[in-house]
């Protein structure tokens, strides 16, 4: 108990000038509540809401992945069948097949957001004049809905009726209505990339701003004194110090692409075929037009896993850039 | 640049010469005119008749008209031109709209009911999602929690978590607690997803608030709710704002939980958008006067949380 209280101690920043750090009152109580009480009673509303949406479906979610449960047929006696579910998804071609999709998906698209959105940013730090109102101009498409980006992009996508067919055919020549960017299994991986770059590298483009912004004038100043070329100091300083910012960017679109639904469901619903069928779409699909609970539930957890892995190297990489 | 002109300012050495400027600064405007094109393009299909929206050669150059919105409004019944002849004269510049193309307006659509569950959920969940997330960011940014950071990143985690994973067991749970298809149900849900951002956010704007008022404050006798109340959270106003915005535009953006959870009472407009079907196929000027509305207010979210709009996006670690 006594350790419980010095570990609930306010830490005090020790104020300049006052050489010793006012007296705690931690655990002195004070029209009844103590230091202690408040910070439990603060927190606590939080994590009971997270233990009660999330923790607890979960943990079911994991009962039910050793089970036989279809909701589509739940006359059927509820049975455990251990670890069946698993390696049903683990020995199906398809599964591996939607995985190869989404990975390609995400290394694809995170890769073009990197190179747009960093070669914007490098742009952009030129400062030239009105660059925040344009900067404003290019953020706008990341603060969208993706369903209703998707359901949009869709409309300007028509072979017949678009606008982009019909400004690809005045650049190139080709009949508008001769290729479909979202009916056509050659093009259809291509066009969920294009999209979901227009959406995102605007993402990739503010974080590097914020890193190139973080280098210290005085370091292109010293590297001018020593005569460095431009492009040397571009390798040497404004990259590696850049490196931190990126990778924030990546892991989180990595993150992002790979449990990408909204806005390729309304796109491409996963069509032509299953050329653009991502792990989400494909379990969307399993849980609730199958109504494969037991099996869904079990690649659900495949997923989960996946991101928490991914979700804790994303935060080192938040905690190792986070600015004081 | 002369030995002599450097001298004069700090970062003149840094600074890019005009031409250098000139030439970023005209890629990245042809790189925005690009970008905002779709948008615009969704903003003039709302404005355009049904055979304007669907003309080939697309067309840039058409004739105004409210249609798109009166379609998205009201439901209406295609009627014979006799029937519509004997009919007392029309009374409302819609109901005229509406004739010209033989049909009669019979009611409202859904899609007002479909704003005011975007508008209730989306508030409703902020204002929890902002309410709680206030508390325990103050807690953990001023009290020694155990295992703080375990307990912050389990808190950042669960936002993490691919919506279509978690709508499987959520869906079986709200058919036990009778919450499939209701405000309540969306609510905790979209406040679940949003304490975490708000948490996180909410910690690094109460961090930059120094301790020594608060401090202060307990010397002159103040307890921590008072000093809470009164010192910390006039100073953290702009980080609140800032955090139910963002908050809100999600709650307001939010698809795949709505798409699965929800059906028709408690549907918000994302799901809602790409069923506006006219007659043979979607009807596009409806389908884009709803998304111009709803998009109207993130575009003025994303102006006002300009200066917010980094911390946002990284849980509030980057800060500027």
């Amino acid at each position: 108990m006594d350790t419980m209280t010095t570990i609930l101690q306010p830490d005090h920043a020790t104020i300049p000038g006052v050489s010793k750090p006012v007296k705690s009152r931690a655990g002195r109580r004070v029209h009844g509540l103590s230091d202690r009480a408040i910070a439990w009673l603060f927190v606590a509303p939080t994590i009971a809401l997270l233990l009660a949406i999330n923790i607890f479906p979960l943990i079911w979610m994991i009962r039910l992945s050793f089970t036989n449960l279809n909701l589509s047929m739940s006359y059927l006696p509820l049975r455990f069948v251990g670890l069946d579910n698993f390696r049903d998804i683990l020995t199906d071609e398809d599964v591996w097949f939607r995985l190869q999709t989404t990975a390609q998906f995400v290394i694809s698209s995170v890769a073009l957001q990197v190179v747009i959105g960093f070669g914007l940013a490098l742009l952009i730090n030129r400062q030239f004049r009105g660059h925040s109102f344009w900067t404003t101009i290019i953020l706008l498409p990341m603060m969208l809905s993706p369903a209703v980006v998707g359901n949009f992009w869709t409309l300007l996508l028509q072979p017949q009726i678009g606008p982009f067919n019909y400004l690809i055919s005045l650049f190139t020549g080709v009949p508008p209505s001769s290729f479909s960017m979202t009916g056509q299994v050659s093009l259809a991986p291509w066009t969920i990339v294009l999209v979901d770059t227009w959406m995102w590298a605007p993402y990739v483009m503010l974080i590097c701003l914020a890193g190139l912004r973080s280098i210290p004038d005085y370091i292109y100043e010293a590297a001018e004194v020593d005569r460095a070329s431009a492009w040397r100091q571009f390798w040497s300083i404004t990259l590696p110090m850049t490196v931190p910012f990126l990778m924030l960017a990546v892991l989180f679109r990595a993150i992002e692409n790979f449990k990408m639904f909204d806005m390729v469901n309304l796109l491409t619903s996963g069509g032509p075929g299953s050329t653009t069928e991502l792990v989400s779409i494909a379990l969307k699909r399993a849980a609730f037009e199958k109504w494969r609970t037991g099996y869904s539930s079990a690649l659900a957890i495949i997923l989960f896993v996946t991101v928490f892995g991914a979700a804790n190297i994303y935060v080192k990489t938040l905690n190792k850039v986070k600015q004081r | 640049m002369t030995a002599a002109a450097t001298k004069s300012t700090a970062h003149s050495i840094v600074e890019a010469s005009p031409r250098t400027k000139a030439f970023a600064g005209g890629l990245v405007i042809l790189y925005a005119v690009i970008t905002i094109l779709p948008l615009l393009w969704i903003v003039a299909t709302a404005f355009k008749s049904q055979s304007d929206a669907i003309a080939y050669p697309p067309k840039v150059i058409f004739e105004p008209t409210l249609e798109g919105y009166v379609n998205l409004f009201t439901v209406r019944t295609r009627q014979t031109p006799d029937f519509i002849a004997k009919l007392p004269p029309p009374e409302t510049w819609y109901d005229k709209l509406v004739r010209k193309r033989d049909m009669v307006i019979a009611g409202p659509s859904k899609v007002v009911p479909r704003f005011v569950n975007s508008l209730i959920i989306g508030f409703g969940s902020t204002f929890l999602a902002v309410f709680l997330g206030t508390l325990a960011a103050y807690a953990f940014s001023r009290f020694r929690i155990p295992l703080a950071d375990d307990l912050l990143f389990f808190i950042l985690s669960t936002r993490m978590m691919p919506p279509v994973a978690v709508a499987i067991p959520i869906y079986l749970m709200y058919r036990q607690l009778n919450l499939t298809d209701t405000r309540l149900g969306m609510i905790l849900l979209y406040t679940a997803v949003n304490v975490s951002l708000a948490v996180w956010l909410l910690k690094g704007f109460i961090d930059e608030i120094p301790r020594e008022y608060e401090e202060a404050a307990l010397v002159d006798g103040y307890t921590r709710l008072q000093a809470l109340r009164k010192v910390v959270l006039p100073q953290a106003v702009t980080g609140i704002a800032a955090t139910a915005i963002f908050c809100l535009i999600f709650s307001w953006n939010e698809y795949a939980f709505a798409v699965l959870l929800t059906s028709g009472e408690a549907q918000t407009m994302p799901p809602f958008i790409p069923f506006i079907i006219g007659e043979g196929g979607q009807d596009w000027p409806a389908v884009a006067a709803a998304t111009t509305l709803f998009v109207v207010p993130i575009v003025m979210f994303t102006v006002l949380l300009r200066k917010h709009l980094l911390r946002g996006i990284t849980f509030g670690a980057v800060r500027k």
